[in-house]
């Protein structure tokens, strides 16, 4: 009898669990379809005759009345489609970015409790050291491509490298003072911007010597793209499902799993729980360095380069649910759509401040609803 | 105090231990044979939980010994302390619930092949844990996170296992399966045991220690404390 009952119960957790899951996929589709909807018919209505404008201001051409311009309106137009392609190859492009600076940070905060603040600034060394070892002299006699390829290398290691020495330096004795963890990772954000003033100054950094794929082209419904914006997304996607391969199918993915959940069991089951810690802070700093690297090519490197990624990394991080590496990717994805539709929002009002807004006005309209995020669960 | 004939695996002497500020431990000593099964009885916050938790290092003693095979456990971290061959058991099961029954007990190796050497072991103490292998550790009932933290404590070749209130919470029906486990693993490892059941852990233990207020006040053999109804009323509660 008893273990009837306990196999009933059983069985509806199971249920329970898949049905929550089910529910954290569905609204995350909901809201990537909905933005991409608003976006679609946000494009259509403000292309050709401009619906909009004639709508709220009035600007009726010659000849037309408002039906008439609606009607008109609705015909899709190849020019539709392609600024809509426009909309789209940007989210993507700034979502897998904010997935480089994000997924870290998740993962350190997962398993760790500890928010690097520093991750914005890693992110920024990456750009500045992918910008000097690509425009170095001494690498003058090597190909840009190459170049690129050896650039982007040492990025990643010197972010790795930045990595060690926060946490094994300085984060390791405050691991019991989570304030304290905050102040500091905020504290080396500040130091470091303020180095990497007195190396490169304060003028950003302007890509200068283009690699292959930064001068050639690919066409959707007419529009031009650069390759390299391709590359990008092909890259955050590979990092993505290499990530999800190492959490989901490795040991070591197995212990940090485990290790957020109750990293006190891990340590007592013989792993030394302190030297994960270090590979997965060192992890989630080479890769926001090889994120900024990515992204030197078409924004250059600047000094605000990463706290810009940060803000929206943290929206992100705590839209997907804090500690959850899938909610991380859906939500970067998620914060990278709302971010392209609402640039191209902010032009057509002419009001920039829209756009910087996006990831704290659905961080703050998402939590509003689900409080531990999409895919996170009470703490 | 009984005599031990047995050379100790694991010898206590007059461990204090704090958590913050508060003294939990206020001189615990005990002594565990190799091949027995010694269990610490007590009333609830006696400092039984306390006491495990200073011999895995995970709430550090701050004075007294711990000797393991001889080997001093001072200032040794958690997770040297259980390579030296020592599995932990927690109360309330702490089982991964995000993981998997198989991962719950890979993640316990530390060797490549441990749990594949031995999986026929641990399925044919606990069967149900095959069926439920490829469940997430959250979907399953208590007993069964029960077995499944025991099982994870055999998956390395341990010689001490250390087991937080195993019947904690669980009906009648699976504690009966859970003592019949536990008495066959003390054929081959030697087992600390705390347990506020006192008739499971009359079943089960050879000798006792008795833990309160911090102090461990008697030791003995589990037949002589069986016998002994004023000394189990005092400190047990038990008529």
């Amino acid at each position: 009898m008893a273990i009837a009952t306990q196999s009933n119960a059983v069985v509806d957790e199971i249920k329970q669990f898949s049905n929550d899951f089910r529910n954290n996929v569905f609204i995350s589709v909901g809201l990537l379809v909905g933005i991409l909807l608003f976006a679609f018919v946000f494009t259509v209505l403000t292309s050709g005759n401009d619906f909009i404008a004639a709508l709220f201001q009035g600007e009726i051409a010659d000849g037309e009345t408002l039906g008439s311009m609606f009607s008109s309106t609705l015909n899709i137009t190849e020019k539709d489609l392609g600024d809509f392609g426009i909309i789209v190859v940007s989210g993507l492009v700034q979502g897998m970015l904010l997935f480089l600076v994000a997924s870290g940070l998740s993962i350190v905060f997962g398993l760790m409790d500890v928010l690097n603040l520093a991750q914005g600034a890693f992110f920024t060394v990456g750009a500045y050291v992918t910008w000097q070892v690509h425009h170095a002299d001494v690498m003058s006699a090597v190909p840009p491509d190459l170049r690129f390829v050896f650039a982007l290398v040492a990025a990643t290691v010197v972010g790795g490298i930045l990595g060690i020495i926060l946490e094994r330096g300085l984060l390791q004795p405050l691991y019991s003072r989570p304030i304290f963890q905050i102040v500091l990772t905020f504290g080396v954000a500040i130091v470091i911007g303020e180095i990497l003033k007195a190396i490169w100054g304060t003028a950003p950094k302007q890509w200068l010597d283009p690699i292959t794929l930064t001068t050639q082209l690919f066409f959707v419904f007419g529009q031009q793209f650069n390759q390299y914006r391709l590359f990008v997304i092909v890259m955050g996607l590979v990092l993505i499902f290499a990530i999800a391969f190492l959490l989901q199918r490795t040991r070591l993915g197995i212990i940090v799993r485990a290790g957020v959940e109750d990293s006190e069991m891990v340590e007592a089951l013989g792993i030394d729980v302190r030297l994960v810690f270090t590979g997965v802070f060192v992890l989630g700093s080479a890769a926001a360095a090889f994120g900024g690297g990515v992204a030197a090519p078409f924004l250059g490197a600047g000094l605000g380069l990463g706290q810009g990624y940060l803000l929206g990394a943290i929206a992100v991080v705590v839209l997907g649910g804090l500690g959850s590496y899938e909610g991380t990717a859906i939500a970067s994805l998620i914060v990278g759509f709302a971010l392209s539709t609402m640039q191209d929002v902010s032009l057509y009002v002419n009001q920039g401040v829209w756009a910087s807004l996006t990831p704290m006005i659905l961080l703050a309209l998402v939590l509003l609803l689900r409080p531990a995020g999409l895919f996170g669960k009470e703490r | 105090m009984a005599i031990m004939v047995d050379k100790p695996m694991l010898e206590i002497s007059d461990i204090h231990t704090f958590i913050g500020q508060f003294h939990i431990l206020e001189g615990v000593s005990l002594s565990v044979p190799k091949g027995k099964i010694h269990v610490m009885l007590g009333r609830n916050g006696a400092g039984k939980t306390t006491t495990l938790k200073s011999i895995m290092g995970i709430t550090p003693h701050t004075k007294g010994r711990i000797l393991y095979n001889g080997t001093d456990l001072a200032n040794k971290r958690p997770f040297q302390i259980a390579k030296m061959g020592i599995g932990y058991v927690p109360e309330h099961r702490a089982v991964f619930k995000e993981l998997t029954v198989r991962e719950n007990l890979v993640i316990a190796g530390r060797n490549k092949d441990d749990f594949d050497r031995k999986a026929d072991f641990i399925f044919e103490l606990f069967p149900d844990l095959r069926r439920l292998f490829t469940l997430g550790g959250g979907n399953l009932s208590g007993g069964q996170q029960q077995m499944l933290s025991v099982a994870r404590a055999l998956v390395p070749d341990n010689d001490l296992l250390l087991i937080d209130e195993p019947s904690e919470g669980l009906a009648p029906v699976i504690i009966e399966t859970l003592m019949a486990a536990i008495k066959r693993l003390s054929e081959s490892v030697t087992v600390l045991l705390v347990e506020q059941n006192f008739r499971v852990a009359s079943q089960l233990a050879d000798s006792y220690t008795i833990i309160d207020e911090g102090r461990s006040v008697q030791s003995g053999t589990m037949t002589d404390l069986v016998n002994d109804t004023a000394l189990i009323q005092k400190y047990l509660g038990v008529a």
